[in-house]
C-alpha cells in the first residue's frame, strides 16, 4: 500500500524514496507536486461583529458547534477571528509565545491592545506579501489607557480602526445596524443596551447568513479585564414561515 | 585540596584514580560559596527565597536577580555563578518554548527538569567544556499540582523533598504559601552570617495553585515577612 496520496496513479519509481516524509518539497520533483500555499480555506468561521460602548465589547458568530473563535491575549485584549480556523490557531500560538516572553522579561511593561494589533497587522501584511496569507479577518479589541480600542486586519493586511467593526457577511448585513446604534453614542451606550444589540444583530445574521448556526459568544472587555460568555443563542421566530408562498 | 597538582583536575573528561571528577566537585564548590537559595513546596504552591549578596553598594536595588521566570508558570532560583545561572535560565526558556511549539501546552515540571538536567550534564562530558558553577531550583504548578526540582552542576536532578535541617523541621504538606514565605524568610535570615558575609537583599517569589503564575511576592507581604523574621531572630539572640 502506498500511503502517500501524491503518488497514487503515478508509475513506480525505484530511484525515489517514497517513504521519506521529509523530502524537500521546494525541489520541483516530477513525481511530487510543487510547494503550494493556501488557496482556499477549509475549516472556516463566519462573521465577527464588534463595537465600542461605554467600555468596549464584542460579539461573534460560531460556525461550528462549540468551536470558539474568541481568544483572550493578555489581560485586556481579545482576538476574534473569522476565516480559516487552523490559521487562527497558529496566530493564537504565536501571540501566546510573545506574551510569555513579555511576561518573563519582567521589566514592568506589558503589551496592550494597540501593540498586539500593530504586531498582528505586520504579520498579516508580511504573509500576504509572501503570497502565503493567513486566511482570516481578525478583530482585535481591548481596553487600553482608559478607553476601548478596536481594530480590524484581514488576509490582505488591510487595517482600519473604527467604533464598529464587522467581518465576513456581517460587513454587509450587520454594519448598518451597528453603525446606526453605536456611532455617535459610544459614550452613552450602556452595557445592557450593548448586550441587546449583540443579540439583535446575531439574530439577523442567523436569519440571513446561510452558513451560520444559531450560536454565538460574546466578549466584554473593560477596565476589570476580559469576560467571555459561554455559547449563546438568539431567540428566533419562524412562525411567518407557514405563510410564505412561491418558494417550493 | 589533595587534587591540586595531581593533574587529574585539569579536565572534566579525566577521572581521578579513586573515580572522581574533580572539575564537577569544583563546580559544586562554586555553588557553596554563594548565597543561599531555598525552594519550598507546600500544599498550595511553591515558594522561592534567595539570599542575594550585594557585590557593590553602587548596584541599584533589584539588579542581578537570582530568581527568574521561565514560561509563565515556572520559577527558577539559582545559586553559584550568576552568569552560569542566567545561561541555564535562558536554556530553560528555550526548552519551555520548544515544548509549547511541539505539544501546544505548557511544559510540565518533570519535563523541564529533565531537559535542563540533560543539558547541564552534557557540560560534564567534554574536555573542551567546563561544568556549570550553578545549581538551579525549578518550581512550578502544573497538572499534578505544585512541583519542585533541583539540578546540580553534575547534571543530577531530582524531585525535591527537603535537604536542610532547618527545612526538615517544617511540616511542608500542611503549610500554605504565605506561611512558607515567612518560614523561608526566617531561614534566610538565620543562615546569613552578619560577621562573615556581605550585606544581602532578599528575593522572594512564588507560584500558587490559584493562578499558576510565577510572580515576585508583593512588597507588603515580603516586608511583613522580613519584619517577623528580624523579630524572631532578635528574640532568639536575647534568649542566648
Amino acid at each position: 500500500m502506498d500511503h502517500f496520496p501524491n503518488y497514487w496513479g503515478m508509475p513506480p519509481q525505484e530511484s525515489f524514496d517514497r517513504y521519506n516524509i521529509f523530502q524537500d518539497k521546494t525541489k520541483n520533483n516530477a513525481i511530487s507536486d510543487p510547494t503550494t500555499n493556501t488557496k482556499q480555506p477549509i475549516v472556516t468561521g463566519t462573521s465577527v461583529i464588534a463595537f465600542k460602548y461605554k467600555d468596549a465589547s464584542f460579539g461573534s458568530l460560531a460556525r461550528y458547534r462549540e468551536v470558539e473563535r474568541l481568544y483572550p491575549v493578555g489581560e485586556y485584549t481579545v482576538l476574534a477571528s473569522s476565516g480559516d480556523f487552523s490559521d487562527f490557531q497558529y496566530v493564537k500560538h504565536t501571540l501566546d509565545k510573545i506574551m510569555t516572553k513579555e511576561y518573563y522579561t519582567n521589566d514592568g511593561h506589558i503589551l496592550g491592545t494597540p501593540h498586539i494589533y500593530e504586531y498582528l497587522s505586520q504579520v498579516m501584511y508580511h504573509r500576504r506579501s509572501k503570497l502565503n496569507p493567513l486566511w482570516n479577518a481578525f478583530v482585535v479589541g481591548g481596553y487600553h489607557n482608559g478607553e476601548g480600542y478596536l481594530g480590524y486586519v484581514n488576509l490582505l493586511g488591510t487595517t482600519f480602526q473604527a467604533s464598529t467593526i464587522t467581518t465576513g457577511i456581517g460587513m454587509y448585513m450587520a454594519s448598518p445596524l451597528l453603525r446606526k446604534a453605536v456611532e455617535g453614542h459610544e459614550d452613552t451606550l450602556t452595557e445592557a443596551e450593548a448586550v441587546d444589540l449583540v443579540e439583535q444583530v446575531m439574530r439577523v445574521l442567523y436569519y440571513r447568513d446561510s452558513q451560520s448556526i444559531n450560536r454565538y459568544q460574546r466578549a466584554k472587555i473593560t477596565a476589570q479585564g476580559v469576560e467571555i460568555s459561554p455559547l449563546l443563542s438568539a431567540p428566533t421566530d419562524w412562525s411567518i414561515g407557514k405563510d410564505l408562498r412561491g418558494y417550493q | 585540596m589533595s587534587s591540586i597538582g595531581t593533574g587529574y583536575d585539569l579536565s572534566v573528561s579525566t577521572y581521578s584514580p579513586d573515580g572522581r571528577v574533580f572539575q564537577v566537585e569544583y563546580a559544586v564548590k562554586a555553588v557553596d560559596n554563594s548565597g543561599t537559595a531555598i525552594g519550598l513546596r507546600v500544599k498550595d504552591g511553591v515558594v522561592f527565597a534567595v539570599e542575594k549578596l550585594i557585590q557593590s553598594k553602587l548596584l541599584v536595588p533589584g539588579s542581578n536577580r537570582r530568581i527568574q521566570t521561565v514560561d509563565t508558570h515556572i520559577g527558577v532560583a539559582t545559586a553559584g555563578l550568576l552568569a552560569d545561572g542566567r545561561h541555564i535560565i535562558n536554556r530553560a526558556r528555550d526548552e519551555a518554548e520548544n515544548y509549547r511549539d511541539t505539544y501546544r501546552s505548557p511544559i510540565p515540571g518533570k519535563a523541564i527538569a529533565d531537559r535542563v538536567g540533560q543539558y547541564v550534564q552534557a557540560y560534564t562530558l567534554y574536555s573542551s567544556a567546563r561544568p556549570f558553577g550553578s545549581s538551579t531550583i525549578i518550581g512550578t504548578v502544573d497538572e499534578e499540582g505544585p512541583q519542585l526540582f533541583m539540578v546540580e552542576p553534575s547534571g543530577v536532578y531530582w524531585g525535591k523533598q527537603v535537604a536542610k535541617t532547618e527545612i526538615e523541621k517544617l511540616k511542608l504538606s500542611e503549610m500554605t504559601a504565605l506561611d512558607a514565605v515567612r518560614e523561608a524568610t526566617r531561614i534566610i535570615y538565620t543562615v546569613h552570617d552578619d560577621a562573615k558575609d556581605k550585606e544581602f537583599e532578599l528575593e522572594l517569589s512564588w507560584v500558587t495553585v490559584d493562578n499558576k503564575r510565577h510572580q515576585f511576592v508583593p512588597t507588603e507581604i515580603a516586608l511583613e515577612a522580613e519584619r517577623i523574621a528580624k523579630e524572631t531572630l532578635n528574640a532568639d539572640m536575647d534568649d542566648d
